[in-house]
Formats: C-alpha cells, sequence, structure tokens
C-alpha cells in the first residue's frame, strides 16, 4: 500500500494531489499514516506503532485504520497495486 | 521502567479542501466544548447517574424568570408570570418557579393536581385548555380558579354549573385572532375578527352568574416576530374597551399566553436561533406599548399575565451522553450513533439541536450524521453537521433541552434516563429517576390463561 508519487504532504498537514490540483487537510493521526506509508511501511508496522504509541484499542484503531485507507482509495491517492 | 505516557488518539482523517465563498456571517468554525455545566463536569455527571442523563441548572431557571420579570416590570406596573406546566412539569421545577413568585397555567385536571399538591393556592391557577370536563369544571369553581373557556359547549357547561355553585365561577375568554402571522391559530378559543369573542363575552355579562375576570390569547408557538404581540394586545384591549363601555365592567387582567422563541435553531432556518430570537426587551416593549396606548381607563389598568414556558426553561435544560460507535454510510458520509434517542428528545423533530464535544478534541471535523440509539430510521439527532472527531465511549452534550422534551418524552425501545438539578451552590439532585423494567412492568396485568 502506497501512496501515490505525485503527492507532496506539508508538514502541518496538508495535502496536494498535482494531478488533479486538489488539495486536502489531514489530522495528526491522518498524517502519521500517511508519512509512513510514503516510508513503505506495512500495514502491520504502522498498527504496532499506533498500539504502541496511542491510547487505543486494537479494535477500534483496526476499524479506523480501514476506513482511512478506503478513503485514500476512494480520493484516488493510493497507487494501484497488483 | 516507568512506561511512556500514550497520545490522545483521535480517529485519522483526510478532508478535501473546497475553495468557497467566505461565510458573509462570520460564523466560526470550530466548535466550542462544554466541560461543565455551572461548574458540575459532564463526566463526573454521567459516572455517577449513568448515561445518558438530564441536567437542568437551577442558576438558569432563576436568572431567566428574572430576565423576563425584569423586562417587563419596567415598562408596566401589574405584572404576573404563571408557569405553563405542559413544557415542564416536573414537581422540582415547578417549585422553583413558585418560589420565584409563579402562578401554575395548566391545561388538564392532572396537571391541576399536580399544581395543588405542589402547595399552589387553587386561587393561583389558571385552567386552560380545550379538555375540562364538568367534574374538573366543578372543581376549579369551587376553588375559585380562574378558568379560561376555550369554546361555547364549556361555557354552557359553566353556566349549568354556576346557577347550583355557591362559588361564582371566575373566568377569562380564550380569543384567537389574525396577528399579522403564519400559521393563524384558531383552535383555541373564540374569533376575534368575526364577532364570536364579543359575543361569546356578551353571554358571560348576560348570564349575570358569571365574574368575567380576564381576557386570554394564546397566538401561536415560538413567535420570531413581537409587533405579532403588540397587535394581540391591542386587540384584546379593544375588546376590555367595549366592555367598559357597554357593561361598566373593568377586566382585572390581560393574559398574553405564551409562545416567545427560545434560542434553539427550528429546522431549515438559515441562521442560528441564537442571532434570530427576540429578547425578553422586544417582546415587552411591543406588548406594554400596546397596552398603554390603548383606551383602557389609566386608573384601571389590568394586571398583565404571561404564560411563557419554553423561552423561560429551554436553556436550563442538558442532556448528556456518550458515543456508541463511528460508521461510514454507503455515501460516504460519516455517522456517530450516541446514546441519546428521539424517544427522550423530542424537540429534535423540529430543532437543530446544539450538540458539543464534552472533552478536548482537536479543530478536525468531519460531515456528520448523528443518530440515536434506537432501531427505527427516524431516529436521527442531527442529519448533517460538522462535527468533530469523537471516540466511542467520548461524551457529548446537547444544550437547550428543557422545554418540552421532560413531559413529551416517550418511554419506546429503551427506558428514560436520571434528571438531575444543579441547585445555584452546584449540588447535584436526582429530581426523577431512571426508569426500570419494573417502572414499565408495573401497570401490567397477565390474563390468568397467559400465565
Amino acid at each position: 500500500m502506497k501512496i501515490k508519487k505525485n503527492i507532496a504532504v506539508s508538514e502541518s498537514g496538508f495535502l496536494f494531489d498535482s494531478n488533479t490540483g486538489d488539495s486536502f487537510s489531514l489530522n495528526e493521526t491522518g498524517k502519521q499514516i500517511v508519512k509512513m506509508l510514503n516510508e513503505n511501511r506495512s500495514e502491520e508496522e504502522v498498527r504496532n506503532y499506533f498500539l504502541n504509541n496511542y491510547d487505543v484499542e486494537e479494535g477500534t484503531f483496526e476499524n479506523n485504520f480501514n476506513d482511512f485507507i478506503n478513503m485514500l482509495q476512494n480520493l484516488n491517492l493510493l497507487e494501484n497495486e497488483g | 521502567m516507568a512506561t511512556k505516557e500514550k497520545l490522545k488518539y483521535e480517529r485519522p482523517v483526510i478532508n478535501k479542501i473546497n475553495a468557497g465563498v467566505t461565510d458573509k456571517f462570520g460564523m466560526s468554525t470550530k466548535m466550542e466544548i462544554i466541560e461543565e455545566i455551572d461548574s458540575v463536569k459532564i463526566t463526573d455527571l454521567l459516572n455517577e447517574y449513568g448515561s445518558p442523563v438530564f441536567a437542568v441548572s437551577e442558576n438558569t431557571i432563576r436568572k431567566t424568570i428574572n430576565e423576563l420579570k425584569q423586562s417587563f416590570t419596567t415598562r408596566y406596573p401589574k405584572v404576573q408570570i404563571a408557569w405553563s406546566y405542559k413544557t415542564n412539569y416536573l414537581n422540582a421545577i415547578c417549585k422553583i418557579y413558585h418560589s420565584e413568585g409563579s402562578w401554575a397555567e395548566v391545561v388538564s385536571m392532572f396537571e391541576y393536581e399536580k399544581a395543588i399538591s405542589n402547595g399552589v393556592s387553587a386561587k393561583k391557577i389558571i385552567f386552560n385548555g380545550p379538555d375540562k370536563s364538568k367534574a374538573d369544571l366543578e372543581k376549579a369553581i369551587n376553588n375559585g380558579s380562574y378558568i379560561h373557556i376555550d369554546h361555547f359547549d364549556e361555557l354552557y357547561d359553566i353556566i349549568a354549573i354556576s346557577k347550583t355553585s355557591k362559588e361564582r365561577p371566575k373566568v377569562a375568554i380564550r380569543v384567537n385572532m389574525d396577528t399579522g402571522i403564519y400559521p393563524q391559530w384558531d383552535r383555541f378559543g373564540f374569533n376575534y375578527e368575526n364577532g364570536e369573542a364579543w359575543n361569546a363575552l356578551n353571554r358571560i355579562m348576560l348570564s349575570e352568574k358569571l365574574d368575567l375576570v380576564g381576557l386570554h390569547t394564546h397566538i401561536g408557538t415560538y413567535i420570531l416576530t413581537p409587533s405579532a404581540y403588540g397587535v394581540a394586545a391591542s386587540k384584546l384591549s379593544e375588546l376590555a374597551v367595549k366592555l367598559d363601555k357597554k357593561y361598566n365592567h373593568k377586566i382585572k387582567y390581560i393574559d398574553m399566553g405564551g409562545g416567545f422563541a427560545s434560542k434553539n435553531t427550528l429546522k431549515g432556518a438559515y441562521l442560528p436561533g441564537k442571532d434570530t430570537c427576540p429578547t425578553f426587551d422586544q417582546y415587552a416593549e411591543a406588548i406594554t406599548n400596546a397596552i398603554i396606548n390603548s383606551e383602557i381607563d389609566p386608573q384601571n389598568m389590568p394586571t398583565l399575565f404571561l404564560e411563557t414556558g419554553r423561552a423561560l426553561i429551554d436553556d436550563a435544560g442538558y442532556i448528556a451522553g456518550t458515543v456508541l460507535a463511528n460508521k461510514r454510510l454507503a455515501s460516504g458520509r460519516r455517522s456517530m450513533i450516541v446514546d441519546t434517542g428521539v424517544n427522550m428528545l423530542f424537540t429534535s423533530f423540529w430543532y437543530e439541536h446544539e450538540i458539543y464535544p464534552a472533552q478536548e478534541v482537536s479543530s478536525h471535523t468531519e460531515d456528520t450524521t448523528i443518530y440515536g440509539p434506537l432501531c427505527m430510521n427516524i431516529d436521527i439527532i442531527r442529519s448533517a453537521i460538522n462535527f468533530p472527531l469523537l471516540n466511542k465511549g467520548d461524551n457529548y452534550v446537547l444544550k437547550r433541552v428543557g422545554a418540552y422534551n421532560m413531559t413529551q418524552w416517550m418511554q419506546f425501545i429503551t427506558l428514560r434516563p436520571n434528571i438531575i438539578l444543579i441547585d445555584t451552590k452546584g449540588k447535584t439532585h436526582v429530581i426523577r429517576e431512571n426508569e426500570t423494567n419494573e417502572t414499565m412492568t408495573a401497570l401490567e396485568k397477565i390474563p390468568e390463561h397467559l400465565k
């Protein structure tokens, strides 16, 4: 799972898609996930990072993470896999 | 080894930035957080009394009624407020209003008896409403309460009772009229424009058995136009002048009913209610100007009665609760399920209730639909609101729910929760206990063959 190459993310969580000209805002946790995906970290690594560093239960994170990835897919921000 | 303190979690979100026209009203996009009600922490309330929980602020009740009094008594010499029982008839709430000098305004024998048991003198009860049985009327007449007649059938009942009763009935008529607003309520009382009200007054005067003490109107509900009250007060004053001319009879009071708007926002309204709701001063100015400028004899100015309910209690009521779940709808919209449903928040059918997080949240929001916990499609608290990212188990609070919810609520699917009063010293008291299965089954009976 990778973020498209043409996408730039700023320190403050501002995300810009140079293909479409669309811009997006991310909250802290969203920004952290996008950053880790950009670093080619696996889903497993992202999950472990959140469970170790944030006050969140596994089920809640799993649920929110899947939802967030779906949103990225719907917004056409992820590389097509396969 | 000391464990590292974990960071506060917020669910990850991404929102598309849409450059649109700037909001010309400059409304804040950041949501306020309400952590306390009168210095009592909402999380403490929920821990102690369960979730959800209604909380009523005694401070706000007393402050608001005194604002109303101030607005009217500085403009008119004789003003009397009567607490509208149907708006909130919890005994503790009624007793606060009575301690501030309010009479009781009731619309059924159930409410009448509640007022009596709350220590209100029967002579300080106004009996309104279209449903008064002969037995109800006899009781009210013998007790010397004020009866506001709704229709001719009731008037004839009272005339019939007056022939045998020891007490002379003290009556007023309810008058409906065109005040220039829509909808024009015409179901309560006698119409002004078609002469029905004048006809009813003549019949009362000619019966010689009834004491005509007042004139009453209830022009509508959530009236945003104070001038409509001015029109209504002028028309009632004209009737008072006509009575004086024809019978040399001076009425004791003019009762303007209720209907003042609260700061809640009606569904479909463009601007929030807190910006559009008239002040008590505006209502007072319209009403008192109309009476003072009428032809009523200045030596015999009638007392001005007010039956304001909603505008007095709405701001004092809160309901706090817990987020049950978050889910994404097929449309892509975020939805949040909370433990307050339309069964206990009846007013959500016509208001866009204000809902706030009850703990620290970030400034990120998502377009959210807020559902109640009922397995019913209609159970929607807010159909579209930009709301912070609350997690399952987080707390929220709904503001301005003091009017009608604690009387019109339904026992449906879930049981009704505790109602807490926060007194003027910040101490909490249960004023209505939460229901249990036993409460609900106590009145049920099972036929022998099903046992």
